[in-house]
């Protein structure tokens, strides 16, 4: 089995982590930028994680022979403060040429509220006028569905923004349908009691197709399985799915969609294809 | 795969996932004061179970949805606590 990990906070995990993640078939690891669990006090505190995502964790990874990519933003539950975020989106620039920045994200809504809109309306004119790419944080729980149609429509209205650049993540049932209609991709998340677990994320997969969808552990400090997609590959497996359908999820998707990125190239093992 | 390869797959998983569902109703039975939006909420998730369509587990999701369309004021708490308070 092989794998892309497409979303994984992995500042907050162990080497242990990514020695199983590696184990398991995993090659490359996507970072979105994330709340920290806590409201970070200034600019400097996002100047430094930004330099923590850019600079050691991808060194952090190679240790266990993973690439390793990152996403840059302010996170939508630090949004409420509208001077904070104007100071972090001045830094962005300063590090979207890294080589491994991908684009913007995960940016989004947490609790649907006028700031937030107001700082996601600026990330995505940010990944306008920057050209890049975008992976967007959908809400939690009965905040969903509200926060996934608020999203399309602020991205909806930047017209230089083209739907098969953005991803709309943690999509569930409810939310899956009309990311997909609008053009857009999807991103599944594996959680043990939140958004999806793997035979619902498979499910969802039979229904809708394998078409610009992927699946993520969004693994972080918080209840979380970094293990989460290739035990969800097995559960394929065992729903009778063929080795390249798997495949196609959980490997070649993540690289369709983060391949518009020329930064973004999978160096494989010799002999491999 | 077939319905008796579903069965064979996941029927004890939801027989105990049902059940636990069951005692937990059993346990806010138990517990004193009144209700408040949560179970109402779960209530009104539960009727969408014995539904003859498909399309149960999005209908469930829905139950659970903040269905206005506008944005709030301000957001005074990061958290979601799984049910929407003005649902009743």
């Amino acid at each position: 089995m092989r794998y892309i990990e497409p979303h994984g906070h992995m500042v907050s995990r162990t080497t242990d982590d990514y020695q199983d993640m590696a184990t398991a078939g995993c090659v490359a690891v996507c970072e979105p930028a994330f709340w920290a669990g806590f409201d970070r006090s200034s600019v400097h505190g996002f100047y430094d994680y930004f330099r923590q995502l850019t600079e050691f964790e991808p060194k952090r990874a190679a240790k266990f022979g993973l690439q390793h990519y990152t996403w840059l933003c302010i996170n939508p539950k630090e949004s409420e403060d509208l001077k904070l975020a104007d100071e972090v989106l001045g830094i962005i620039p300063k590090f979207i040429d890294e080589p491994t920045v991908l684009g913007i994200g995960e940016i989004g809504l947490n609790k649907n509220s006028r700031n937030e809109i107001k700082v996601l309306e600026k990330h995505v004119e940010l990944a306008a006028r920057l050209d890049q790419l975008i992976l967007v944080h959908t809400p939690h729980l009965e905040d969903k569905l509200k926060g996934t149609k608020l999203i399309l429509d602020v991205i909806r209205n930047e017209k230089r923004i083209r739907p098969e650049r953005v991803i709309i993540d943690h999509v569930e049932e409810h939310t899956v349908r009309f990311v997909l209609e609008a053009g857009f991709w999807a991103g599944m998340t594996l959680y043990p009691e939140s958004k999806c677990t793997p035979a619902r994320a498979i499910d969802i997969l039979e229904i809708y197709g394998t078409e610009r969808i992927w699946m993520n552990s969004a693994c972080d400090w918080g209840v979380s399985v970094p293990l989460a997609v290739p035990r969800t590959a097995l559960e394929m497996r065992k729903r009778e799915h063929s080795a390249e359908w798997i495949d196609k999820v959980i490997y070649q998707n993540p690289i369709r969609f983060m391949s518009q990125s020329p930064k973004f190239k999978i160096r494989l093992e010799p002999g491999k294809s | 795969m077939t319905r008796q390869q579903v069965l064979d797959m996941y029927f004890m998983d939801a027989r105990c996932k049902l059940i636990e569902l069951a005692a937990f109703l059993d346990r806010v039975d138990r517990a004193s004061a009144t209700d408040d939006f949560r179970i109402e909420a779960f209530r009104k998730a539960l009727a969408e179970l014995n539904s003859n369509s498909s399309g149960r587990a999005e209908k469930v999701l829905l139950a659970f949805s903040d269905l206005t369309a506008d944005p709030i004021a301000a957001a005074t708490t990061k958290a979601a606590c799984g049910a929407y308070p003005g649902a009743r």
